[in-house]
């Protein structure tokens, strides 16, 4: 599945099933399960978007990893004001947002728990939550209108 | 830059100070301790010396076992040399962390004062905190003197911190017995001990900025299975290297330990198997038997994990051995004691199979004397002259009451 609007060509997150990675045998997993986030030495990583990085495959951004998920945050660009506050409060780190400019839900890793509709200021709400089988599109078409005082 | 501590060719320490020395000299980057009787005296003496500026590193007081064991992993998972000790409940409540150290692979070392666990409620030394760690994949080294107390550690963390074996060590001592009783001691000069030791090399560590690591990841039924499996390994495989640390301690003091130390059973007709400070009771004991004519041997393993199979069962493959008695210092809690268990395992598959006899003893500190240890080997001597074991093969020695015992040889 993929983002709402994407960040980058060569993006690899989401691209691997949780589980379909390689079953190595004893003499091959790593010492004491250390993982390593990224593939070799990775000094800036810091300094680089999430779909510049070379992730290890043993990262779950490379990972698909939402399939329990049962709702999901619909996102509504249109009314979006862009103050940054799904994104602060996202504990799944699944709202995109680049150059302060939100663009969309990372629907590989978002577990569907509705803070970012919480949160949301804007009236109506730029993010709403609906069935994980509604189509996106319909969702949009059916948005509120503005609430009145 | 750390102080040098003024030290005496010979020194009268206890085997808490001497442990505790060891560890400055080590020169250990975090302590994270809680204190518990009778093994307090170690952080506490840790503490003064980072207080007094011998020690370049952080002490770090924490709210309880669970915790000083946590704050270790922390550390050691950071990249830091990581120690810190303990006894009894303290122990108990580490005991879940103490799974996460040894899985993680993180070489800490772990100062275990042995004492009895509640209930009822006992400061004194039995091994009960000792054997509960048994499955916890951790090494295991036993002293049985201060002098002792303060060698092992040493050879601890070079032992663990090997990069081929990288796991945490035990170094257990009796509590009272050991812990708080003065002997002379031979400690190395501060650059001495240091060098021997080495300095620490990190592997996968956090502050690593350029290789972002996760440790303690979770692994469901398609990976844990292997990563125990490696983790076995290691420990199975760390054997050879106590062995070498040990060869390097021995040129450099020219004291010897081995992973089984034996005492006499070049001919002995019986022998006892135990841990601890009761070793060298059973050793005078034997002495004094020998000189009433009956040949007695030790077997005393210095190393409990892992397991020597493989020297226990040469210490018991010889034509006159004839019947051993594995003594327990922890409450069997319903089976034979675990060192019988795993010394009958051993030999079971010698061609001598001796015959093998249980005693539980010394729980909750109860005195174990030599008069007692040279009764139990004409036991011995009596089996060995029947041709079969005469008593139960599970019993009790120092016990008041009725005499208890359990289950008969089917051997004739």
């Amino acid at each position: 599945m993929s983002i709402t609007g994407s960040a980058s060509g060569n993006d690899n997150r989401g691209i691997r099933e949780l589980g379909g990675e390689e079953k190595v045998g004893w003499d091959e997993v790593t010492q004491g399960v250390a993982l390593n986030s990224f593939v070799g030495e990775s000094e800036n990583a810091a300094f680089l978007k999430p779909e510049e990085r070379n992730y290890n495959d043993f990262n779950s951004y490379t990972a698909t990893v939402a399939s329990w998920r049962i709702i999901k945050p619909v996102y509504n660009r249109d009314i979006c004001i862009d103050c940054q506050n799904c994104w602060v409060w996202c504990p799944d780190t699944s709202i995109i947002s680049r150059d302060k400019q939100m663009l969309g839900i990372d629907y590989d890793h978002c577990k569907g728990c509705g803070v970012c509709v919480e949160v949301c200021p804007t009236n109506p709400k730029s993010l709403l939550m609906f069935g994980e089988k509604e189509d996106n599109d319909e969702a949009l078409a059916g948005w509120p209108t503005k609430e009145k005082k | 830059m750390a102080k040098e501590f003024d030290l005496n060719e010979v020194e009268v320490w206890d085997g808490n100070f001497a442990t505790s020395q060891a560890l400055r000299q080590a020169q250990i980057d975090v302590v994270a301790a809680y204190p518990i009787t009778p093994s307090t005296p170690i952080v506490e003496g840790y503490g003064s010396y980072v207080a007094n500026g011998y020690i370049d590193g952080e002490f770090v007081m924490v709210e309880s076992e669970h915790a000083a064991m946590s704050g270790c992993i922390g550390a050691a998972a950071a990249g830091g040399r990581v120690a810190t000790a303990t006894s009894s409940q303290g122990f108990a409540l580490m005991a879940e962390v103490l799974y996460q150290a040894s899985g993680m692979r993180l070489p800490i070392v772990l100062a275990v004062v042995n004492r009895a666990l509640a209930s009822p409620l006992n400061v004194r030394g039995d091994h009960s905190d000792m054997y509960l760690g048994r499955d916890s994949g951790w090494i295991q080294i036993d002293a049985f003197n201060s002098q002792e107390a303060y060698d092992l550690p040493l050879c601890a963390f070079k032992i663990g911190e090997n990069l081929g074996v990288r796991l945490p060590v035990m170094v257990h001592q009796d509590g009272f017995t050991t812990s708080h009783k003065a002997q002379n001691v031979y400690p190395l000069k501060d650059d001495v001990a240091y060098k021997f030791v080495g300095d620490y090399v990190p592997v996968d560590e956090m502050l690593d900025f350029t290789r972002p690591v996760t440790h303690g990841a979770q692994t469901e039924e398609d990976w844990h299975y292997e990563h125990k499996a490696k983790q076995h390994k290691a420990l199975m495989d760390s054997r050879p290297v106590i062995d070498e640390v040990f060869a390097e301690f021995k040129k450099l003091t020219g004291r010897e330990y081995k992973r089984v130390e034996t005492y006499m059973m070049e001919d002995a007709e019986v022998a006892l198997v135990l841990l601890g400070s009761s070793v060298e009771t059973a050793e005078l004991a034997a002495k004094e038997l020998r000189e009433e004519g009956i040949k007695v041997g030790i077997i005393a393993p210095r190393c409990i994990r892992p397991f020597p199979y493989d020297l226990i069962r040469e210490a018991l493959d010889s034509e006159s051995l004839k019947a051993v008695c594995c003594m327990d210092k922890s409450a069997p809690g319903g089976a034979m004691g675990a060192l019988f268990n795993e010394v009958s395992a051993a030999a079971y598959t010698t061609s001598s199979r001796p015959m093998i006899t249980n005693y539980i003893y010394g729980l909750g500190g109860r005195d174990f004397a030599i008069d007692e240890a040279k009764r139990i080997m004409k036991e011995q001597k009596a089996h060995a002259d029947a041709g079969h074991i005469t008593t139960n093969i599970q019993q009790f020695s120092g016990l008041r009451g009725p005499k208890l015992g359990f289950y008969e040889t089917r051997r004739s």
